[in-house]
């Protein structure tokens, strides 16, 4: 195959995983059938104010978590990668002293 | 394909060759299940005794915990023995050792649980008559299920270390498929009376599950078993 | 892939700091109320949960038969990831289901096996952790033996009635919703794709350290 060819398709595999993994994502959704009727989600333009203040301590609690967990992770990936280049600046450094 | 079959075959006579000299086992196997039984009926009490419909349940719980364990038990004479390298290293296809082993497992805990099944029965006054065919296809079926994963699995463990505590943590989960159809399945069967259709439905799932897990584990007996 | 990177980092920043915009605009739904708003974060952890199960599956089928190296660093890269969203999946839930339901958890087919795939893939990073020399392919034949549970998820969906609203709400969301829903799907695509390449490079460079011990230690 080409450089150039390659080159591009490198650039655009970004994009098209992403379009593939919402493929891949969406298909079994739709495989469960045509429209039925929608036994879960109707949305309402008033809601009775009693409702809503219990609630948004949970929502915010559910929000703040995601968060966290997702801040959590890329800390925790930033973290051992870090500890690895070190590693590996160590021993690069050792087998040119050897060498 | 008559040569497949011919080792799978030799390789289950051999299983049960050992395994009926010294029954060790099978007695251990069945004994570790009764005491299960046990322990569930005491811990499962409302007003002094047994919950009746926790039969299933417990059932398919002490199927699983001694079938665990038998697992276990079989592959670690086989580690002790080092008769599955010497089995690795015979000329034959790896898929047929598989299933030679997998068919000695399932006769294996179907004989224990010859003596299990009755014995819930009476324990909960069960009555294992109603329908005894879709019964035995629910219990044949999801032991196959269960040793056909839980066989993979142990002899893939065979090496590994902690295999003792990795063999449950990673079996239950995969076959917790099978537990589900096979506890519904029986529940539905010890009912006053027995929800056929119902039953029909999770023998079916069971089957299913059977093929796919079955032909899976043939398929990757081979690249796990070699270096 | 390299460039890519901060390229990807910087449109997950920015979808997701626009987010909550969205979903606040979107319209309140009637009988769950505003508790239903975490739905906008929780069905994209579930599905970005799935997609992962399938690529650390079929990683590791290509690790497995047609034994290449790098697979088995996606693998372990997607088992961490499917953790990591089924951790907020497991979450999010019950916390909306106890204000929409009444209770924390309940065993129905879905949650039940949401759990479970969890469970399979938590069971896996102990294998690799715990297992010992050679766990690697110990954990691959168990990613794919859960890659394979899955479609009995959907089945025991439909199988049993079950108070998880039914896998058909998607479809027939109502437009005002539907936009705010896609765009954190797409939100959450993106992250998954920026956290999958900064694992597996973590797994790569990981690997690398092991080569060069291996060199270090010949002399």
């Amino acid at each position: 195959m080409r450089a150039s060819v390659r080159c591009v398709l490198r650039r655009i595999a970004p994009l098209l995983a992403v379009a593939a993994i919402c493929l891949v994502v969406v298909a079994p959704v739709f495989a469960q059938g045509g429209p039925q009727p929608p036994e879960g989600f109707v949305p309402v333009t008033e809601v009775p104010a009693s409702e809503q203040l219990p609630a948004a301590p949970l929502v915010m609690g559910a929000y703040a978590f995601v968060w966290v967990v997702l801040v959590v992770y890329l800390w925790s990936i930033a973290r051992r990668l870090t500890k690895v280049q070190a590693e590996i600046d160590r021993l690069v450094s050792r087998l040119d002293k050897g060498a | 394909m008559a040569e497949f079959f011919r080792v799978a075959w030799l390789v289950m006579r051999k299983d049960l060759t050992v395994e009926v000299r010294s029954r060790e086992i099978l007695y251990t196997t069945v004994f570790f299940a009764v005491s299960c039984i046990l322990v569930f009926s005491i811990a499962l009490v409302r007003e002094g005794r047994p919950l009746e419909d926790a039969a299933a349940g417990i059932l398919w719980i002490a199927i699983a915990f001694s079938g665990t364990l038998a697992l276990g038990r079989t592959f670690e004479r086989e580690r002790h023995a080092e008769t599955l390298r010497a089995l690795m290293l015979a000329p034959a296809d790896r898929p047929a050792i598989y299933l030679g082993k997998l068919l000695g497992m399932l006769v294996l805990l179907v004989t224990a649980e010859v003596v299990i099944v009755p014995l819930v029965a009476l324990l909960f006054h069960q009555r294992l008559d109603v329908e005894p065919g879709l019964l035995l296809a629910l219990l044949v079926l999801g032991t196959l299920g269960f040793a056909s994963v839980g066989t993979l699995f142990a002899a893939m463990l065979v090496r590994a270390r902690s295999r003792d505590v990795l063999l449950p943590i990673l079996l239950y989960p995969v076959t917790i498929p099978v537990m589900i159809a096979g506890v519904r399945g029986t529940s539905a069967l010890f009912q006053a009376t027995p929800d056929v259709p119902v039953a029909q439905m999770f023998i079916a799932i069971l089957a299913f599950f059977d093929v796919v897990f079955v032909t899976l584990s043939l398929w990757t007996f081979e690249p796990l078993m070699t270096e | 892939m390299k460039r890519a990177l901060p390229v990807l980092a910087v449109v997950a920043t920015a979808m997701f700091a626009l987010a909550p915009f969205y979903i606040m605009q979107a319209p309140i739904e009637a009988t769950m109320g505003l508790v239903q708003k975490i739905f906008y974060f929780h069905v994209p952890s579930a599905m970005m949960m799935f997609v992962s199960t399938f690529v650390c599956g079929i990683a590791s089928a290509l690790f497995l038969f047609g034994k290449r190296e790098r697979a088995d660093r996606v693998a372990v890269a997607a088992a961490e990831l499917v953790v990591m969203f089924g951790l907020i999946v497991l979450v999010t839930g019950p916390i909306w289901a106890r204000k929409s339901w009444g209770v924390w958890w309940q065993w129905d087919a879905r949650l039940t096996l949401s759990l479970l795939l969890w469970m399979i893939f938590l069971a896996y990073l102990l294998v690799r952790k715990y297992g010992g020399p050679g766990s690697e392919k110990l954990a691959a034949a168990m990613a794919l033996f859960g890659m394979a549970d899955v479609p009995f998820v959907y089945v025991s969906v439909n199988i049993w009635r079950t108070l998880h609203p039914t896998t058909s709400v998607v479809p027939t969301l109502q437009r005002s919703m539907a936009g705010p829903f896609w765009f954190s799907v797409a939100a959450f695509a993106v992250l998954y794709i920026l956290l999958l390449t900064l694992r597996v490079r973590l797994a790569h460079q990981q690997a690398d350290v092991e080569r060069l011990y291996l060199i270090a230690n010949e002399d």
